[in-house]
């Protein structure tokens, strides 16, 4: 079983639109939406849920007003300035301490030494992740709930579940859609994968964040392959972009050409190479043969 | 000081566009400007402003160090710490210095003493000025995973300009709400697709969840559909500039050039679109409660 996972660094350079297509192309594979943040694939695949749960990546602070009285001690530990002397008052206070769960990290450290064991501090449910049918195969996705924190622990998740639907169904290749950045989420999406993808564009902040997430990559040690999408926007950046990446040992993969196509496939519900057969859809299905020889070794 | 936070729920969408021409323009028209590049991951503000950098500062983050003459492997530092960055074996604690979020629960609860404070560095702040604006930047050192700590470095640099201009990261997670924690108001860049639409909603509940007054910009305004201009009204929100798929645009950017330097003609969309939003807000409301957030 192999292991593919598509990311950029930049946000927008097209992740989610290649992998929509790559799962048209790859017959039998398992798809896993890593970017639990902003996930979209879900909005050309229509997958049909057979599997939810829920998921908590970590407890959260509460404090009961009844028992505080309003000693300061959780505000005068909490590293995370999540602690407000503004909550509902009690029989002998007018306002007691409250913790802010946008802020709350889930440390405890709070509830450990409240002298009067008024912070409760328990399991918080902060997303969901779902088990899919799609018409290119089973899907696992998830959704992060907004403002929720350890998106990494759902996307180890998301990989997890993905790997073992793989498994049962004898299904030997998991496509893995990333998030944008260098930070946990990504990390989580690339740690002991078998090959990355990154699709960047030529443009001075897609080459920028390509050299960052290629940097990831090999402080990882993971085998990365490079497409640049919407190459004719500036060709000469295009150039560049394939000479520093050919200069650090990588290998570009494709070129895919800039195409309303995508935008109108997008619109339609349906992968740019299910839309049209012409055009970037010839660029995407040319990558994806050179990718699947990577994934498989023969290159 | 008004402080406008950049956002937006999907990448791509052209948020430090929209940042560091709000903030040339704005600067141009008279107004003092600071502008900080909160997307720590990946920070591309500095490609367009090109800003002299005048000082560069470590960001470095708690974690705990441990004297093992004094540990008595006890076992409450690993119990405290809900990371798994700290876990005691028979011996003393092995430390994983990359879990850790610093809440200091470890060194607290020690019985004995025997855990200290210690930093470590986990990226870099660095500030200058790029044609009179006031620029910071936060850039979090590759392999890192947490964002947050470099962000409240940056939104700490002291300033008092007419205008704060904050780029914000994409997604509606922690760096986000980071980011745009004490934004006076929130601008949210979208495009009229499908997966555009979907990312806006979420970023819209977030707003929401923060209590922060917004509005959204609408990228590449004739590509796509209108399902993204029927939410915003059924939803009541305002739009307060639409820009063209205009390819000149993409390819000025594509350069790393200002839009307003090199197409002058979209000046008066960044000037409009400050008017906008300067009639939405109570200025200065986002300044006190940041101050009170530290």
């Amino acid at each position: 079983m192999k292991e593919l996972t598509v990311i950029s660094g930049k946000g927008g350079t097209g992740k989610t639109s290649v992998v929509a297509s790559f799962a048209a192309l790859a017959a039998g594979s398992v798809l896993a939406d890593c970017d639990v943040d902003a996930a979209d694939l879900y909005l050309v695949l229509e997958p049909k849920i057979i599997r939810q749960e829920n998921f908590s990546g970590g407890k959260r602070a509460r404090i009961d007003h009844n028992l505080c009285t309003a000693c300061g001690k959780c505000k005068e530990l909490c590293r995370f300035d999540a602690i407000f002397f503004d909550g509902e008052g009690n029989e002998r206070l007018q306002k007691t301490f409250r913790v802010d769960p946008v802020a709350c990290e889930g440390c405890g450290v709070c509830a450990w030494f409240c002298p009067e064991k008024a912070i409760i501090f328990a399991e918080a449910v902060n997303g969901q992740w779902y088990v899919s049918e799609t018409r290119h195969g089973p899907m696992v996705y998830a959704k992060l709930g907004i403002a929720e924190e350890n998106s990494g622990k759902l996307v180890t998740t998301v990989r997890q579940e993905a790997k073992k639907i793989a498994e049962q169904r004898g299904l030997n290749t998991i496509i893995v859609d990333g998030s944008p950045g260098i930070g946990c989420p990504v990390i989580a999406s690339i740690t002991a994968t078998n090959l990355v993808l990154a699709v960047t564009e030529p443009t001075v902040s897609g080459l920028h964040d390509l050299k960052r997430v290629a940097d990831l990559t090999s402080h990882f040690n993971i085998p990365t392959l490079v497409c640049i999408n919407k190459w004719d926007l500036n060709r000469d950046i295009a150039d560049e972009i394939e000479r520093q990446v050919t200069d650090n040992g990588l290998v570009v993969a494709g070129r895919i050409r800039y195409d309303k196509a995508v935008t109108e496939a997008q619109i339609r519900g349906l992968s740019v190479v299910e839309y049209t057969k012409d055009g970037c859809a010839e660029d995407i299905k040319k990558l994806w043969r050179n990718v699947l020889d990577h994934l498989q070794g023969l290159v | 000081m008004i402080t406008i936070s950049i956002a937006s729920g999907k990448g791509g969408t052209g948020k430090t566009t929209i940042a560091n021409n709000l903030a040339v323009v704005s600067s141009d028209n008279g107004y003092s400007v600071t502008y900080m590049d909160c997307d720590v991951e990946e920070p591309n503000g500095a490609l367009f402003l090109k800003p002299k950098i005048e000082e560069i500062h470590p960001v470095s983050v708690s974690i705990p160090k441990v004297d093992p003459e004094k540990c008595t492997g006890c076992g409450l530092c690993g119990e405290i710490c809900q990371y798994s960055a700290i876990v005691v074996l028979k011996t003393s604690p092995l430390i994983f210095p990359e879990l850790c979020h610093g809440c200091g629960g470890c060194w607290e609860v020690c019985p004995v003493g025997a855990i200290t404070e210690t930093f470590r560095d986990t990226g870099k702040l660095e500030t200058g000025h790029a044609d009179g604006i006031r620029f910071a930047q936060g850039i979090l050192n590759v392999g890192e995973v947490m964002a947050p700590p470099v962000i409240r470095k940056v939104k700490a640099v002291r300033t008092d300009t007419d205008l704060l201009i904050i780029d914000a990261p994409p997604g509606t997670s922690c760096p986000v709400i980071e980011s745009i924690r004490g934004a006076d108001f929130v601008l949210l860049v979208t495009e009229p697709t499908p997966f555009g639409l979907n990312d806006l909603k979420l970023a819209v509940e977030m707003v929401r969840i923060l209590m922060l007054p917004f509005g959204v910009i609408i990228n590449r305004a004739d590509v796509g559909d209108d399902r993204t201009r029927n939410y915003c009204q059924s939803e009541q929100i305002d739009i307060l500039a639409e820009i063209p798929d205009d390819r000149r645009i993409a390819e000025v950017y594509s350069r790393g050039e200002l839009v307003c330097k090199a197409l002058p003609e979209y000046r008066h969309v960044f000037s409009e679109l400050l008017e906008r939003i300067e009639k939405k807000i109570t200025p200065g409301k986002g300044a006190a409660e940041r101050r009170a957030d530290r």
